[in-house]
């Protein structure tokens, strides 16, 4: 946490020794006088699944937006390596040169096409993946044809993995809640991420849907050879997913570790404990 | 017995509101006042009926929409679904469409023609701003401008330089498309209303420029004699040439419908679509808005650029009063009658709308008021428009994927 007093544009490898994929320096965001963020560090290392929780408006969303090009922060460094080993500085990136790169995210307000089929859905994760133009929308010639099923294929394959497969003809919004969450997992999985960003996958599930969901993203991390970066409510699934947890609680990161070092740490429990007492 | 006493409310209301202009009747000559109630008696019966109706509609309209929401299709819905998707239908319909429109001017007079080719040509700006609206979402007003910069290159340039048609047209396009992403850029962080407004002021700008610059547009009496369309450097007669545009126009629209339902199918009209429904999922999704937005309103622009020019080289003579804003508002109504994103419904709309009118002028002065009405019930009973756009059809790896397999062609051609 004290990383800070180094020079701060080049990026630490952890301890262990495992390059960090995304490593956060001291990110802070302001909204006019409100200050949503403040000094934030976060690493996740390669193949990790690392857990962001907090109370409601804690800033844990609004780190998403900023680390993903939605908001640009206004202090602070955020850094990605991505598969091929180089690192880029991404604050400052559009949203869409940050999913290029290869973060990918989901939304907690489910944001899915609604009105497009559940496949078209997918195949919009797969554009920044392919090349066909104008021309080749004209023209159709052969290899935009088969760039077209290509993208086809990969995307009923990804539907496939989340069982949504019968479901490919649908209209999105005509889908039951679980299923959208699921569909929007599959859409993100559909750009190659090497860093999956799950904002609150499980709000609004039955146990039997968050189990399932458990599962998947297990599956998902071995399937794709990806980091997750997990925010997240239900705190059995936090403490049997995560690897490492970080804690935020107005807009400041109150605590990380692992999940017994979390829990046990007397500042989380009681930004927890005030929170459920007021509620 | 609700809908009863309702109706009755309704009757009395219009008996009220009609009162003073249906009954009191001034004689001027006499100095006395008629009392006309037999007019107030039908105004009511009238109304009493038609509010009857209107809550008929009303209730199929909810029982559609409950029907569609539990996946199960109307039967009228049915038929024209079968039509579009099965190409054992599709295509002998096609086929008697298009038959009917090559026979066309040799069984109609010249003004029917000429009727039938401004219909054609508002059916490819219809489909041009189909582009930018029913598959971007980019709500654009001023889109006649593009046209006026279609069919001012061509008067330009044929009247300075004597350059043909055929070799303006596709100038005519780039010039539109270069003024698409002129007023692409500024407007790029604008959205709806606000992006209505701009792109208002700027077909008005494009107007007022053409009125105001004499020198180079020769002002509000417009420029003349411009050259017709060469056949093989041949003259033809007037009603030969109109013959001649015709034809010239139905290819134009024929190569229209096939190119917008390819960009719809492909994978930039997908990311157009992902704009129109969510333009933060869209960026998250790894699309680039700015270059999207832009090809929606290049290729949307040069499409009225086309039209453009074709329109300056039917009409030989051309002035800024054919680009008001009327016209904007005109194709965006064809737009959203139509039915926005579907290419079939583009083009019956701007048939329609353009056609409509024509054949109601034995209603003389009751035509626009016919107008008007049939626009708000379609707006009430069908917001969605006449067609809804066809799904597009994609060949799914298995076979259990619910009778995919019949759909051959990748990205198959629906409309
Ligand atoms: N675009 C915005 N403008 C102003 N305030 C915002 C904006 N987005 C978030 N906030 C504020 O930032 C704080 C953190 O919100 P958020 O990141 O959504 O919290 P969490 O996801 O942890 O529940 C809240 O007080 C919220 O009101
Ligand atoms: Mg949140």
């Amino acid at each position: 946490m004290s990383a800070t007093t180094g020079n701060a544009a080049t990026p630490v490898n952890s301890a262990s020794g495992t390059a960090a994929v995304l490593d956060v320096r001291s990110i802070s965001m302001n909204f006019g006088g409100l200050r949503a963020l403040n000094e934030v560090d976060l690493q996740v290392r390669l193949g990790e699944i690392v857990a962001l929780i907090g109370p409601n408006g804690a800033g844990k969303t609004t780190f998403f937006n900023c680390i993903t090009g939605i908001y640009v922060p206004t202090e602070g460094t955020v850094h990605v390596t991505p598969r091929d080993g180089r690192t880029v500085t991404v604050n400052g990136l559009k949203a869409s040169q940050v999913t290029e790169l290869g973060m990918s995210r989901t939304f907690q307000n489910i944001r899915l096409f609604p009105t497009m089929s559940v496949l078209e859905n997918v195949m919009i994760g797969r554009h920044c993946r392919t090349r066909a133009g104008i021309l080749g929308a004209l023209l159709r010639d052969s290899r935009t044809r088969a760039e077209e099923q290509r993208i086809v294929e990969e995307s009923y394959a990804l539907l496939k993995s989340v069982n949504l497969h019968q479901h490919y003809k649908d209209q999105a919004r005509n889908l039951p809640y679980g299923a959208q969450r699921r569909l929007e997992i599959a859409r993100a999985l559909a750009t190659d991420p090497f860093l999956l960003c799950l904002d609150e996958p499980a709000a609004g599930m039955n146990p039997q849907e968050t189990h399932e969901l458990k599962e998947l993203v297990i599956e998902i991390r071995e399937r794709h050879q990806l980091s997750v970066l997990l925010i997240e409510h239900d705190m059995s699934m936090v403490m049997s997913l995560s690897d490492r947890i970080y804690v935020m609680e107005y807009g400041s990161k109150i605590a990380e570790g692992t999940p017994e070092e979390v829990s046990k740490n007397p500042r989380v429990i009681k930004a927890y404990l005030g929170e459920e007492s007021h509620a | 017995m609700q809908g009863l006493k309702k109706s009755i409310l309704v009757s009395l209301w219009f008996m009220f509101l009609t009162f003073p202009l249906m009954v009191i009747r001034i004689d001027s000559l006499n100095g006395t006042i008629d009392w006309r109630w037999e007019n107030m008696l039908g105004m009511g019966a009238g109304s009493f009926v038609l509010s009857f109706v209107w809550r008929f509609m009303m209730a199929r309209k909810e029982a559609g929409r409950a029907a569609a929401a539990g996946g199960v299709m109307s039967a009228r819905g049915a038929w024209f679904e079968r039509l579009r998707s099965d190409p054992k239908a599709a295509v002998p319909a096609l086929a008697v469409i298009l038959a009917v429109f090559l026979v066309l001017p040799w069984l109609v007079s010249t003004y029917q023609t000429n009727i039938m080719i401004s219909a054609l040509l508002y059916v490819m700006l219809g489909l041009g701003l189909n582009i930018v609206v029913g598959l971007s979402g980019q709500l654009v007003l001023g889109y006649v401008a593009f046209y006026a910069v279609g069919a001012y290159s061509y008067a330009i340039l044929n009247s300075n330089f004597g350059l043909g048609f055929w070799s303006v047209l596709p100038i005519g396009g780039a010039m539109a498309a270069l003024f698409g992403i002129l007023l692409g850029f500024p407007v790029l962080r604008l959205r709806g209303d606000y992006l209505a407004i701009v792109t208002l002021g700027f077909g008005e700008i494009i107007r007022l420029v053409l009125e105001n610059w004499s020198d180079f547009s020769q002002g509000p009496s417009g420029i003349a004699n411009i050259d017709r369309p060469g056949l093989f450097g041949t003259q033809l007669s007037v009603s030969d040439a109109t013959t001649y545009i015709y034809y010239l126009i139905l290819a134009a629209v024929i190569v229209t419908i096939v190119a917008v339902t390819r960009l719809k199918n492909s994978r930039i009209g997908r990311a157009w679509q992902a704009l129109r429904e969510d333009e933060i999922a869209c960026q998250a999704m790894g699309i680039d808005i700015t270059t999207t937005k832009l090809t929606a309103f290049a290729l949307g622009a040069c499409w009225a650029g086309f039209a453009g020019v074709i329109f300056a080289a039917k009409t030989t003579f051309i002035n800024p009063a054919s680009f008001t804003f009327l016209e904007s508002a005109m194709v965006l109504a064809m737009v959203v009658l139509g039915g926005m994103g579907s290419v079939i419904g583009v083009s019956v709309g701007a048939l329609v709308l353009i056609l409509l009118p024509e054949y109601l002028r034995a209603f003389s002065e009751y035509r626009m008021l016919i107008f008007g009405a049939t626009m708000v019930l379609m707006m009430v009973f069908r917001p969605q428009g006449l067609v809804s756009p066809g799904r597009t059809k994609y060949n799914v790896p298995d076979a259990e994927g619910a009778g995919a397999a019949a759909a051959r062609p990748a990205a198959g051609g629906n409309a």
